[in-house]
């Protein structure tokens, strides 16, 4: 038998051997047995030194393949080893994937908080600044600026909390007007604020009311500031809120700082305009308060009526968030239990 | 105001739905409460004529009738009312019928007898009881004799108009009456209203001046006052017409008298009262202000106690009214009356709206005199009613006018450009669109080719400068046709400023760290508002007159309030609470001054900040978790300054070994700890954990620049220290040695182990730290960590007794 049948021999029976191999270490064995130095491979190369020259590189050539087909062989056979035994351990590491994953801990804004944010944020976007007045305030700012002097009629609309004659807790944002129309330069361009924050009036609480709420007040006073742009933003506020493709009407209403004054209404989102115990059956829900502001308001805020003008607008956030969200008692907003909280969760 | 439909139509031709012209007039007049039909959800009534009757056998107090309704065949219905009579047209409701209440009738039988129906009361129809005319409180009402049994009763009982029910706005007392509605709703469908005034025809020759005086010496509370007298009337029930007229606006018809002084007060808006002549106890009348304790009785047989500032109609200086409030009943018209005083006047607004405010008797006259009243009608609406009461209570109306006082009324003259109608409206109006508007609402008005000069009519007092007018032109133009834009952008640039930045910034670190946003309630209890201060800043500003014995003052904390939410969820069964809020604490200056408001933020954490679920077993919250929020709270600001923690044992409401007071440098800026058992019990919430912080100083502070600090690709080196220290000693003092004297090396210091127990000796206790090394610029030789480790391990030894495990 020459040198070549018996190395012919030798990778058939390796080859047997690899593929009768079922796990890593009889693969091991082969190599070992094989491929290694006091393997019959290595004992077929010594007796290559009896080969003619002629044979010899031949022999060796045959013998380098009959390596490597064993060597591949055996590479082969070890990943499909390796693999079927890593497949086996992630079998056993499978896990009910539908168990609920670790509790983290992520607070939320408060829901207020968060129609507040998203009301500033939109008037940042229009270029206002953000003005937060105190919530303790004199009677002057939060009345006589307004052109509601002590015996007006419309002072009844609001049951004060007052401190002293003079000192009160705000019953509106709207002290903030006539705060800042004091102190704007008004060669530096118009102004254009909000202000939000608490307002508070003497009522008792229930569903519908509460001693403590929130407004977000509006005031842009320029030389060129019309009705029609107090009707725009006001559409841009309500679309923002309650979706664009909703309808705003504007209303006449009464407040005694602007003049003239509108409220202004969208269609009802829940049944569109149909009628629904929402819109009481109306088809409009009235969403906020607003007009050109009284020429008194910037007279006595030493602005000149004459050259300067512009409007004034009132939210509520705490009606919008009624509203919006469905909640049917104003108190909830205050009691603050963790189950209402974190119902408002959803950041897209 | 509750404006008849029908009644609109007698003065104006409108043929719009009742619905659509509700809408129009909340868009350009005043808000709608409601439009409905006083027949809405009532079916199957018609008349019946009761042609015979007999008590039932069965009953004391039931009648069998037998009731004609225009079928062939008479129906029995049983009644049970007292005025039940025969030959009388009456409602019946039919089987089937849904009357008042959504009640629905079926044919049925009484004790025995059929009935097929029912003879109903105008109560049990819908009517309420302040409407019902009183006469029939107790029985059924009889419909006209010329009613055709069968027919729908709703004609016959003004059943089938419809209402408007309008809000009005404080300035547009003008809509409180038709002849308002009428002019405006003229104008903005451009109409022309054909209102009819009716003139007096003084048949008797006598001088009412002969009869009655009236001296009003001070005019400002009572700037016109008149008066009239009729005579030889016969107290009646007011004709049907007239009835419906009041019951459909809500007043309830008492006799021809009263009848006729309601329907004016809904016709012109000017209220009128009467007084029986003859119980006037003097024929001299006069108003005056009350006298400080004075007694009145009124009209509803309450004695009311007056103050100076009310003011009282007088008949020889005894009270008889209290004016434009409510009338005396000793002078009050009834069935005996014989001779009519008919007041007409104007009272002064605020007298009247205070006075009506303090007893509680806001009425249809007052909301009227509160709101204004139209000078130029005073007359008209005294002539109008005292002819009406002529003819309906057979009257003699004496010759001339009693006039006490009387203002003329100012013209008001307003000029206005086109240009600033434009200007201020954003606008492209001509001027022959304006002049259109004035001339709708019969606003007489001229125009000089720049300038409106439009003179205002008496009956709009609400209409007095510039803007007034620009109202008006706005309104009727419509909102609906005012263009949509947005105020040119211009360079002012709008924004948060820094500290509403970094307030906002707080609130959001703190809902990353797992706590949920509260708001609470500002005006609290005295005690709670005073508690969790800070720093000791007095006691709180309070309310002059609260509303309820938990919100007096303004609070000077946060935390109680959360304490208070705390509760509410606990006893909502809620375990787990993870609180905090942003906002406004009040100290207190001086009194007569306003508090200062400091924007502060605090916390609380109840039971575990994270929920077990069936994998993870969390632990509850303990001073460690909620100073870490705090620590990494206060890490986020980037303050400057120096934050240091220091144990208060002193704090009432706070636990004695568990509570740090948190400074910034050397300023308390504010505490963390766990509540005083005590004060648990007493918010009645189990143990809990809180801090607060006055976000003033966080806000003052220089911030931290931001810059890149970049990571050394040299290695560290660690070295741990473990040593035994008396237990006084805090982790504090000895992480600010190790930093002092750590040398240039020194990057971190960890605590990783605190020991107290077996293997360590009463009064010390075990701290282990790991000591973190790195050169920025080259890799570090042990021998400098070494060196650098041994000294501070001397100093440590050397300054707090330590001994190195």
């Amino acid at each position: 038998m020459g040198l070549q049948d018996k190395l012919n021999d030798l990778l058939q029976q390796g080859l047997k051997q690899v593929e009768e191999s079922v796990n890593l270490e009889s693969i091991n064995d082969v190599r070992v047995k094989m491929l290694g130095k006091k393997g019959p491979i290595t004992e077929v190369l010594r007796g290559m030194r009896d080969l003619s020259a002629e044979e010899r590189p031949k022999v060796g050539q045959f013998a380098n393949e009959v390596r490597d087909q064993l060597t591949n062989a055996i590479d082969e056979q070890r990943a499909k080893l390796e693999n079927a035994k890593l497949n086996d351990q992630l079998k056993k590491e499978a896990i009910d994937v539908t168990l609920p994953g670790n509790s983290v801990a992520q607070g939320q804004p408060h829901v207020i908080q968060q129609i507040i944010d998203e009301l500033v944020d939109l008037f940042i976007g229009m270029g206002y600044v953000v003005a937060e007045g105190s919530e303790v305030e004199e009677d002057r700012y939060n009345f006589e600026m307004l052109n509601l002097p002590k015996d007006h009629p419309a002072r009844d609309m609001q049951d004060t909390f007052y401190v002293t004659p003079e000192i009160l807790m705000r019953t509106q944002t709207s002290p903030m007007q006539a705060r800042t129309l004091e102190t704007h330069d008004f060669s530096k361009g118009p102004l254009k604020m909000v202000s939000p924050g608490k307002v508070y009036r003497r009522d008792t609480d229930d569903a519908t009311h509460s001693h403590q709420f929130h407004q977000v007040e509006g005031l842009v006073i320029g030389k060129h500031i019309t009705m029609a742009d107090l009707k725009g933003t006001l559409e841009v506020v309500a679309q923002d809120l309650f979706g664009d493709e909703l309808e705003v009407r504007l209303r006449p209403s009464y407040f005694p700082f602007t003049e003239p004054s509108v409220e202004a209404d969208i269609t009802c989102f829940n049944c569109h305009g149909k009628g629904c115990a929402i819109c009481k059956y109306t088809g409009w829900i009235e969403v906020l308060g607003a007009g050109m502001t009284h020429p008194n308001v910037l007279k006595m805020a030493g602005v000149d009526p004459e050259e300067y003008g512009g409007f004034a607008f009132g939210l509520g956030p705490d009606r919008f968030a009624m509203l919006k969200y469905g909640v049917n008692d104003i108190r909830d907003f205050y009691q603050n239990d963790v189950r209402f909280l974190t119902q408002f969760d959803q950041k897209g | 105001m509750k404006v008849s439909y029908k009644w609109l139509q007698e003065y104006l031709d409108i043929d719009v739905k009742p619905k659509d012209l509700a809408e129009k007039l909340a868009r350009t007049s005043v808000d709608i409460n409601d439009v409905y039909s006083p027949s809405d959800g009532l079916t199957k009534l018609v008349v019946g004529y009761v042609t015979s009757l007999k008590p039932h056998p069965d009953s004391d107090h039931l009648a069998i009738c037998q009731v004609n309704i225009g079928e062939a065949e008479d129906v029995q219905i049983v009644c049970g009312a007292p005025n039940i009579a025969a030959n009388h047209n009456v409602i019946v409701a039919l089987p089937g019928a849904r009357i008042g209440n959504n009640i629905k009738i079926k044919r049925s039988k009484m004790r025995g007898e059929l009935s097929e129906g029912m003879i109903c009361a105008l109560q049990e129809i819908g009517f309420t009881e302040k409407v019902a005319p009183k006469a029939y409180d107790e029985g059924i009402w009889f419909l006209p004799e010329e009613a055709k049994p069968g027919e729908s009763i709703f004609p016959y009982l003004g059943m089938d108009d419809v209402i408007i029910d309008t809000d009005i706005t404080p300035n547009r007392g003008d809509m409180f009456s038709m002849r308002g509605n009428v002019n405006d709703i003229a104008a903005f469908y451009d109409l022309k209203p054909h209102f009819t005034e009716k003139k007096v025809v003084e048949n008797s020759d006598e001088q009412t001046s002969d009869l009655i005086s009236a001296a009003i010496p001070n005019p400002e509370i009572a700037p016109t006052y008149k008066l009239r007298v009729i005579k030889d009337v016969q107290i009646a029930d007011s004709p049907l017409w007239l009835q419906i007229k009041l019951w459909n606006a809500g007043i309830r018809p008492i006799n021809n008298v009263v009848d006729v002084t309601n329907y004016i007060l809904i016709k012109y808006g000017q209220p009128l009262h009467s007084f029986d002549y003859n119980k006037l106890p003097s024929h001299d009348i006069s108003v005056r202000h009350a006298h400080q304790g004075e007694e009145f009785v009124t009209l509803d047989k309450d004695t009311r106690e007056l103050i100076a500032e009310d003011i009282v109609v007088t008949a020889g200086d005894k009270p008889v009214a209290l004016a434009g409030t409510m009338g005396g009943l000793e002078t009050a018209i009834s069935d005996d009356t014989t001779a009519v005083t008919l007041e007409s006047a104007i009272f002064d607004s605020i007298l009247v709206r205070k006075q009506a405010r303090r007893l509680d008797l806001h009425s249809e006259s007052s909301t009227r005199f509160e709101r204004g009243i139209d000078p130029a009608t005073v007359e008209t609406a005294v002539d109008e009613a005292a002819q009406m009461i002529a003819e309906l209570a057979h009257g003699t109306v004496t010759t001339g006018i009693v006039t006490g006082s009387e203002t003329k009324p100012k013209p008001v003259i307003v000029k206005v450009t086109l240009a600033r109608i434009n200007h201020v409206l954003g606008t492209s109006l001509v001027a022959q669109d304006v002049t259109d508007i004035f001339n709708r609402l019969a606003f007489v008005s001229e125009f000089n080719g720049d300038t409106f000069t439009v003179d205002v009519p008496t009956r709009r007092w609400d209409v007095n400068i510039e803007a007034d007018l620009l109202e008006e032109i706005a309104r009727i133009f419509g909102y609906d046709n005012i263009p949509s834009t947005l105020p040119a952008q211009t360079n002012n640039v709008g924004g948060l400023d820094a500290e509403q930045k970094l307030i906002r910034s707080s609130r959001h670190v703190l809902e990353g760290l797992g706590l949920n946003q509260a708001i609470s309630y500002s005006l609290t209890t005295i005690e709670k508002a005073q508690q969790f201060q800070i720093t000791n800043g007095g006691t709180p500003m309070v309310l002059d007159y609260p509303m309820s014995q938990d919100h007096v003052a303004t609070r000077m904390n946060l935390i109680s309030g959360l304490l208070i939410d705390v509760a509410y969820n606990v006893a909502r069964s809620q375990e787990n609470i993870a609180l905090y809020e942003q906002g406004r604490t009040f100290v207190p200056v001086a009194a007569d001054q306003r508090p200062t408001e400091e924007e502060h933020i605090a916390g609380v954490v109840t039971g575990k900040l994270l929920t077990d679920t069936w994998h993870d077993k969390t632990e509850a919250v303990d001073f460690y978790q909620i100073k870490g929020i705090v620590e990494q709270f206060l890490q986020n600001m980037a303050l400057t300054g120096n934050v240091t923690f220091v144990a208060n044992t002193a704090r009432k409401e706070m636990h004695p070994g568990r509570t740090a007071d948190i400074f910034l440098d050397d300023q308390i800026i504010g505490y963390v700890g766990e509540i005083h058992p005590n004060t648990a019990k007493e918010y009645k919430i189990p143990e809990s954990y809180v801090f607060e912080l006055n976000l003033e100083p966080i806000i003052a502070n220089d911030k931290i620049a931001r810059h890149y600090q970049e990571i050394s690709k040299y290695p560290s080196i660690t070295r741990d220290i473990a040593m035994l220290v008396n237990d006084y000693i805090t982790n504090q003092e000895i992480v600010s040695l190790i930093q002092d004297k750590g040398g240039a090396f020194l990057t971190d210091v960890t605590l990783f182990d605190v020991y107290q127990g077996t293997h360590v000796p009463e009064g010390k206790k075990s701290l282990a730290y790991s000591l973190t090394y790195q050169d920025k610029n080259e890799t570090l030789v042990e021998d400098k960590v070494n060196q650098a480790f041994d000294k501070v391990t001397a100093k440590l030894i050397e300054e707090f007794d330590i001994t190195v495990r």
